[in-house]
């Protein structure tokens, strides 16, 4: 039972405008990580809303290790599911980069020597343990996105939703804090839900969910995925450079034995065919 | 307009605890019409350097000059308007600064600033929208409820209707999508060849430096690290690393190529399906002969 399921779930955000979302159906169990692509509008963040009660289905259900979202259960839901959205000024609560971080464990009743503890570790994490006296608002968007993926670590939720929660950092900031989330999903067995439009992160999620115009598209492992070039680009989706290169190696009379997800796959592919002529 | 630093120097709050000097001696001279791109990590000193070319800074020490503006130390900087005209900056998430009630007045908020009259206005308001291609039925809306792309296209809207002869970039494509960071980067690349727009570009993505501009300059703690064409920079694959840069995804790959399977692939700018085509006729070649 420890999983997030979406069971036909529909939505629209009013009576009268389009459904949103239209008889979605997922699965995500608690130690995965699942990535959801799509184009802008296509439903993520929606999603990722409906995931921890900021929004409810008018049809369906969402289920949290068993439990229905609805508005009586979303406190203890919160406990298990942290999120991080793009725009972290919505976020903030805190006076200061420590209190923002402390606000979400006084929340959830952490002791007080555990929680100082955590300050300095969830900071450390992401590189911001010097800041912790400064004013959330007026760090640059890199910084803020750091700090909210801080306070989320924090608490150490059982799914953590990470929606373009990563978009402003530059690009080695980026991985950096990506490898510190992966580092902190396998120790703790967490799952992780990533909204992201970096390919190359999503080459390394355990399973991805391509969303469009608020349908599940296509679900699969990302190698699945990548392979399906042509349907991807009819949604108007990219893929990674070494998809594009294997496609054109295809053409040009290579036939590779498996879809490559990184350059060294591709240069092992590339040795064993040299090998085999 | 020709473009020139000699021995610029900046720091911040001089004299008090916080001073902090983030630019130290930089020189470099852009001529009119080219395409830039300054690259460096987070603090480098990149946005204090933007800062510079339309004199919302002026250098604590050395000299700035725009065509025939110039900006100096210790100077009466009494053409800061008329430079400003010339020179049009978009802000990193430009969309922040939208504050009127209709898309339209936004767009003419600058060039009314310099007493452009309202024909002049209405015209180049059509042209701007036109290029950022945004629909006419959007100029009387409110910019707050559009999409956070179309927000962006009325803030570049804004800076293009004052018809600048530079264009000044920080990061412009943060936080769209990738499609919408194509379609901005793309209209920014036409501008620049239509009306030989001299372009400076802060980014963080090499893949836009190789693709767009014909010289970069790299920052470094505030200094010019390196500098040169996208093509000879992108060799030293070890030198950016010392400073945390990475190289584009095609040539970190013709590297590998090289040092993995000893097939030397020439990157001079070729397409994914030319680059395939070279590799794998140098993968079957390499046998051909045993
Ligand atoms: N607060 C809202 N009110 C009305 N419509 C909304 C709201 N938020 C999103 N939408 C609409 O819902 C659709 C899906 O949006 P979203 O889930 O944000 O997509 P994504 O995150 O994939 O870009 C879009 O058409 C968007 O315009
Ligand atoms: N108003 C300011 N006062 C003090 N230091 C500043 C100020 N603005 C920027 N800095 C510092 O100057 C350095 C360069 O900043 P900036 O030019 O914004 O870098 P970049 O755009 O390359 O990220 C950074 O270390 C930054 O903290
Ligand atoms: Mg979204
Ligand atoms: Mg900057």
């Amino acid at each position: 039972m420890s999983h997030i399921e979406f069971r036909n779930v529909s939505f629209r955000y009013q009576e009268d405008s389009p459904w949103v979302l239209k008889n979605v159906s997922f699965t995500i169990g608690s130690d995965e990580w699942v990535a959801i692509i799509g184009h802008n509008g296509s439903g993520k963040s929606t999603i990722a809303k409906l995931m921890n009660g900021l929004l409810f289905p008018q049809e369906g259900e969402i289920l949290v290790d068993g439990e229905t979202v609805k508005p009586d259960t979303i406190w203890n839901i919160r406990k298990r599911v942290g999120m991080v959205f793009q725009n972290p000024d919505n976020q903030f609560v805190g006076t200061t980069v420590k209190d923002d971080v402390a606000f979400g464990m006084e929340n959830h009743g952490v002791p007080r020597e555990v929680m100082i503890e955590r300050i300095q570790t969830s900071l450390e994490a992401v590189k911001m343990q010097d800041y912790e006296k400064h004013e959330p608002h007026r760090l640059s968007g890199g910084q803020k996105q750091r700090v909210a993926i801080a306070s989320v670590l924090a608490v150490s939720p059982q799914y953590i939703i990470l929606d373009e929660a990563t978009a402003m950092l530059d690009p080695k900031g980026r991985k950096q804090i990506m490898r510190t989330i992966r580092d902190v999903q396998e120790e703790q067995n967490l799952a992780l839900i990533t909204i992201t439009h970096d390919l190359q992160e999503v080459t390394e999620a355990n399973r991805v969910l391509v969303m469009n115009e608020g349908e599940v598209w296509m679900e699969g492992g990302p190698r699945d995925i990548f392979s399906k070039k042509d349907q991807l680009k009819e949604i108007g989706l990219d893929t990674p450079f070494v998809s594009q290169l294997a496609e054109q190696l295809g053409h040009a009379g290579i036939k590779l034995s498996r879809e490559p997800l990184h350059h060294e796959e591709l240069l092992e592919e590339l040795w064993t065919f040299r090998s085999n002529m | 307009m020709d473009i020139s630093f000699e021995h610029v120097s900046y720091t911040y709050q001089p004299g008090s605890p916080f001073e902090y000097r983030a630019l130290h001696d930089v020189s470099f001279s852009i001529p009119s019409g080219s395409f830039v791109a300054i690259i460096g990590h987070t603090g480098s000193g990149k946005s204090t350097l933007l800062q510079h070319l339309n004199g919302l800074l002026v250098p604590t020490s050395g000299t700035v000059t725009i065509g025939d503006y110039r900006l100096k130390a210790d100077e009466k900087n009494k053409q800061l308007r008329k430079l400003r005209e010339k020179v049009g900056v978009v802000f990193q998430y430009p969309e922040h600064q939208l504050f009127e009630e209709t898309v339209a007045k936004d767009i003419a908020f600058g060039p009314e600033n310099f007493g452009v009259d309202a024909k002049e206005i209405d015209k180049r308001t059509k042209e701007a929208i036109r290029a950022t291609k945004l629909p006419e039925e959007l100029l009387e809306r409110s910019p707050f409820d559009l999409s956070g792309g179309q927000m962006r296209r009325v803030a570049i809207s804004g800076v293009l209707a004052m018809n600048p002869e530079v264009l000044v970039l920080d990061e412009p494509t943060a936080g769209l999508d990738p499609s919408g960071q194509r379609e901005i980067m793309d209209m920014f690349y036409d501008l620049h060849h239509e009306k030989q727009l001299t372009t400076v570009l802060v980014t963080h993505s090499m893949e836009d430096a190789l693709a767009y501009a014909d010289h970069i300059i790299i920052l470094n703690e505030g200094e010019v690290y390196m500098e040169g064409p996208p093509l000879d920079i992108f060799q030293h694959q070890d030198k950016l690393e010392k400073v945390q840069l990475d190289v584009p995804e095609v040539i970190e790959f013709v590297t590998k190529a090289k040092h993995k399977l000893g097939i030397e692939l020439d990157y001079t700018g070729q397409s994914v399906a030319e680059l395939a085509k070279d590799l794998a006729q140098k993968v079957r070649g390499g046998r051909d002969h045993e």
